[in-house]
């Protein structure tokens, strides 16, 4: 089974954030309390309550110009996933047809110090009442409804697009190709380990300190 | 917008500048992004690099309110270097037309000018003309009258250095934003502009559109798939509402208000529609006792008649030189001379420029009614900061209404496009479409009247108001009268049509009574064959026209001045993006501006630009108020003692109001820094909608203010941290975002700091999220249409004293 893949093209990403509230509407999360930190970037964290945040980064350029990258933070729904390896049972479950992988109620039975520590990008958060572990399910109710994930569909530039993992793999490898061209950085992150792959268009780092792990 | 949204994908070169599209008009970036994917390239022009930057291909900042310094410089050298589309500009601008030796610039000022009225007189702004009235030209251009060569004389002044001196932009950056988008001046390339209200909002707003519009006449991309003039309407809606005519100076279809001068019909149609000697120009607007008429008699029906003048005096008229617009009406309420006032899903106690007076001038009034979906900083003045109560005499209403979902009718977008959108849920409570809260209001006042009398009886006795269907508001019945009915059996151009059938075009419509038509523009939008707004056939074939997606004005032309887009043989200047082509003896393509062969057939043709008296676009334009070339001025509040063009510091027609509450200082040492306004994705307008949704005011729960690195050091100012922003008029707590996306400026010896804060928040919701920014800016307004100085004003930024 190759199951799907989402393509974050965040070279197209304007930081519209309607992949963060599509994300929150479908899957019925509640708007947290916020303040302003002095960015636009909110929440600031994952949480129970948010699957999935837009991260903002900024700074200069070598030429002295500002910059500013836009990133779409959520579970990257590896192909080998990290925070499968304290699951005894099927606390975590990796869905054979689409390849999502799905935190079940049984989490609660694990340790969250360690589930997150096992996660390379730093994603899975437990529910403080419940105990159960919560994140991204890559919309795995929608898809296997013939779907897309909500994310991706209320996405207006293109930059989240989603499809076959082989169709999606193509499509990455011409778009950096093409990006190339202009920004000599830029790549893929980690396109052969993770289903939800992420194209930057400088350091990765500068996007945000876990974007390509820790 | 001349073009439409799907359209930008077909630009070589789009420059966003007075707009943050990507985050105030996300969606537009879908199209933005197919351009970029085929090579065309994004500038990005910001006093603060935004979203919008972020994407772009290149950005440059400049100073708030010098964009016509900017655009000025890059007339210039679209003139020194030839890059100008000669055969495009020769053939269907003015620039080859002469004005009289009356015409004069000097010194800021064109002829004419009348320090008293603060007013020119324009008549000394007009075209030579030959025996029969004709302009005369010069084809060669080469006349010192011609407005070729006066466009070259006025701008030659706006050198690089002059403008960046002005603007702040780097020489380097003008001459690359110049470069970039001058290319399109080569026939087969197209640019672009996407404009907001980051251009109208200013003293010299109308003229900042116009120096874009004559770059893109100069480059030829007027008419053209992927070119034009944008404007990125504030609210889906805003196109509508203006083409509906919810405005002082206009009737529906942007016809002309009557003056009370103006004592019959004929008086006010003679006075109205423009006449042309030259039999190459369509001219138009000659049709305009059709349109008129027609709205007259789908104002009052019967009671319409010949004799009656159509019922021309039963509608109000204004005072010559009157206006009503909004910073005037508030000013009258403020002055106590308002005594009732409708807040129709508006919120001016936020949205309001100067809100502080704005919210006094509510305290002022009788009664306040409002309309609204929330409670809202308007409905609750009388609670809100700074206000007692108990010394308010205000009686305030609120009437909740229904929201987009929970009704039916039609929007029309920026593009013009008329959607039809049907309704989804019921409106909770007793909630009613805006549509119903009308109708019922209007059969109450008509009841009163006949009960009561009134004045003024006519207008309200006579008029029509049919459009319930079992008593309620049938929005199929308002938009079959905006289109248009026959009104007895007649036979138009070879065709009969019977009385009560609805007109299929505005060339049928008639001056006699004979049709009617709430709204010209409108007509052809619902016929017999059917409601065209709710087509739903989506064409993604070539240039994307989608001509039978919805329905868009004028009669389904998706690019306004398309005949331009042709050479004089009808060939298409670019043929991979052809809007139209003559092809055996007819157009095919989009509906062209009219059916008139091209301009080889000198015998049968018109010239390209139908609604101008003359046929051809106006380069030298005689109709503003504030001068026929656009002329750099420096905004009312401006950060520099002297203007750097001329000695006119700024624009000297715009109205200065005195009041006690309209204060405004220049180079004040108590509010040295420029402060602007904008929006952010999350939140709607005032925010009065999205304000009450959890999911956005978690994503922007508070006013904030964007500050540079540098001018937080000056002030102590620690990212995150809450500062007070004030004005001569008002201040604000905000949060402050310390960032380098905003730069000071040099202005020669000169260094100017900048500041910009949205307007999306107020006192009511959320919780701590702050007020309107607002507060902060002036009374003052552009003086072509009042829009207020929202973008370019003064104030100060400081640490809260014991605060964090």
């Amino acid at each position: 089974m190759s199951g799907y893949s989402i393509l974050v093209d965040t070279s197209k990403c304007t930081a519209c954030r309607g992949c963060q509230v599509a994300c929150k509407q479908w899957n019925q999360l509640p708007g947290t309390v916020t303040k302003n930190t002095g960015s636009y970037e909110n929440p600031v964290d994952l949480s129970a309550d948010t699957y999935k945040t837009v991260r903002f980064s900024e700074g200069e350029s070598g030429n002295g110009q500002p910059y500013w990258f836009f990133f779409t933070e959520q579970c990257r729904h590896c192909l080998s996933p990290g925070c499968m390896g304290s699951a005894e049972d099927d606390e975590i479950v990796q869905d054979e047809k689409t390849g999502a992988v799905v935190f079940t109620d049984k989490t609660k039975k694990l340790k969250i110090d360690t589930v997150r520590s096992d996660c390379p990008y730093d994603i899975p958060r437990q529910n403080p009442k419940t105990k159960v572990m919560q994140k991204c399910t890559m919309c795995n109710d929608r898809l296997n409804n013939g779907m897309m994930p909500a994310c991706v569909k209320s996405c207006p530039t293109g930059a989240m697009t989603f499809g076959e993992r082989d169709k999606i793999l193509d499509a990455c490898k011409k778009r950096v190709a093409e990006l190339k061209k202009t920004f000599p950085q830029a790549q893929a992150i980690n396109p052969d380990d993770v289903r939800v792959i992420y194209i930057v268009k400088d350091d990765p780092k500068k996007y945000w300190k876990f974007a390509a792990g820790r | 917008m001349t073009n439409h949204w799907i359209d930008l994908k077909n630009s070589d070169c789009i420059l966003i500048m007075g707009s943050n599209a990507a985050a105030n008009h996300p969606i537009s970036m879908k199209w933005v992004t197919r351009a970029k994917e085929k090579g065309g390239k994004v500038i990005s022009v910001d006093p603060r690099f935004t979203q919008t930057s972020a994407v772009a291909d290149f950005y440059t900042a400049l100073r708030s309110g010098t964009d016509i310094a900017f655009l000025g410089g890059m007339i210039n050298y679209i003139l020194e270097n030839e890059k100008f589309f000669k055969d495009y500009v020769t053939n269907y601008t003015n620039a080859t037309f002469l004005v009289t030796d009356k015409y004069k610039f000097d010194d800021g000022l064109f002829a004419g000018y009348d320090p008293e009225k603060r007013a020119y007189d324009k008549s000394l702004w007009a075209f030579q003309k030959d025996e029969k009235g004709i302009p005369k030209r010069d084809p060669e251009m080469k006349d010192p009258l011609c407005v070729m060569q006066i466009l070259k004389k006025h701008y030659s002044r706006y050198t690089p250095e002059k403008v960046s001196e002005i603007t702040g932009t780097p020489v380097e950056d003008l001459k690359k934003v110049y470069e970039m988008y001058s290319a399109t001046g080569q026939k087969d390339k197209v640019g672009t502009i996407m404009y907001a209200m980051g251009w109208t909002q200013h003293t010299v707003g109308v003229q900042n559109i116009r120096t874009m519009s004559i770059i893109q006449l100069l480059l030829g991309n007027v008419g053209m798939a992927g070119g034009g003039v944008n404007a990125l309407r504030g609210e889906s809606n805003v196109q509508g509402s203006t083409d509906q005519a919810i405005l002082f100076h206009i009737w529906p279809g942007y016809l002309k208000m009557p003056l009370a001068s103006q004592a019959t019909l004929e008086e006010y149609l003679k006075q109205s529609t423009p006449t042309s000697a030259d039999p190459l120009s369509a001219n138009w607007w000659q049709n305009y006792p059709k349109y008129a008429v027609s709205m007259l008699k789908a104002f009052f029906g019967d009671k319409a008649t010949a004799e009656n003048g159509f019922g021309y005096n039963w509608l109000p008229k204004l005072d010559v030189g009157q206006n009503c617009s909004w910073l005037n009406l508030f000013d009258a309420m403020y002055d106590g001379k308002i005594k009732g006032f409708f807040a129709w899903g508006q919120n001016p106690a936020c949205s309001g420029a100067n809100s502080n007076k704005v919210r006094h001038a509510l305290a002022k009034l009788d009664w306040l009614v409002n309309v609204n979906l929330f409670e809202n900083e308007t409905g609750s003045f009388w609670k809100g900061p700074g206000m007692d109560p108990k010394k308010i005499k205000t009686e305030v209403f609120m009437l909740p209404c229904a929201a987009s979902f929970e009704k039916e009718g039609s929007i029309t977008n920026s593009g013009r496009w008329a959607q039809w959108r049907y309704k989804a849920v019921n409106p909770p409570g007793d909630a009613k479409p805006d549509g119903d809260i009308l109708y019922e209001l209007m059969v109450k006042i008509k009841d009163l009247y006949k009960k009561e009398g009134g004045k003024n009886p006519e207008a309200i006795l006579n008029l029509k108001w049919d459009y319930d269907t079992k008593g309620h508001f049938d929005p199929h019945k308002v938009a079959k009268e905006l289109n248009g009915y026959f009104l007895k059996d007649v036979e138009v151009a070879g065709q009969k049509f019977k009385k009560g059938e609805l007109v299929p075009s505005f060339a049928f419509l008639q001056a006699d009574g004979s049709t009617s038509s709430g709204n010209w523009l409108h007509c052809s939008s619902y016929t017999e064959k059917g409601n065209m707004m709710a087509r739903r056939k989506s064409d993604q074939s070539g240039i994307g026209l989608n001509p039978e997606w919805a329905w868009c004005w004028p009669v389904n032309r998706r690019i306004l001045y398309n005949r331009a887009s042709v050479d004089l043989e009808g060939k298409p200047w670019d043929a991979d993006r052809a809007v139209i082509k003559w092809v055996d003896g007819k157009w095919v393509g989009d509906v062209p501006d009219g059916p008139w062969p091209p301009m080889s057939d000198k015998e049968k043709t018109k010239y390209p630009f139908i609604m101008r008296p003359d046929g051809v676009a106006q380069i030298f334009g005689s109709g503003l108020n504030d001068g026929p070339l656009p002329e750099h001025y420096e905004p009312l509040e401006c950060p520099v003692p002297k203007n750097l063009m001329s000695s006119q510091f700024i624009n000297p027609t715009i109205k200065v109001f005195k009041g006690e509450m309209d204060k405004h200082f220049t180079c004040d040492p108590r509010f040295p820094i420029v402060g602007t306004t904008y929006r952010v994705t999350e939140h709607w307008q005032t925010g009065l909608m999205t304000r009450w949704q959890p999911w956005l005011v978690e994503a922007e729960p508070q006013l904030f203010v964007e500050m540079s690195k540098e001018l937080a050091k000056m002030r102590g100012i620690e990212n995150g941290e809450k500062v007070k922003v004030s004005s001569a008029r008002g201040d604000v707590e905000a949060v402050a975002i310390v960032t380098t996306r905003f730069r000071p400026f040099k202005l020669g010896q000169l260094t100017v700091h900048q500041v910009g804060l949205p307007w999306c928040f107020g006192w009511i919701q959320p919780k701590d999220g702050g007020d309107s920014a607002n507060l902060l800016t002036p009374t003052v307004g552009d003086p072509n249409t009042m829009i207020p100085e929202s973008k370019a004003f003064m104030v100060n930024v400081e640490k809260i004293k014991g605060g964090a």
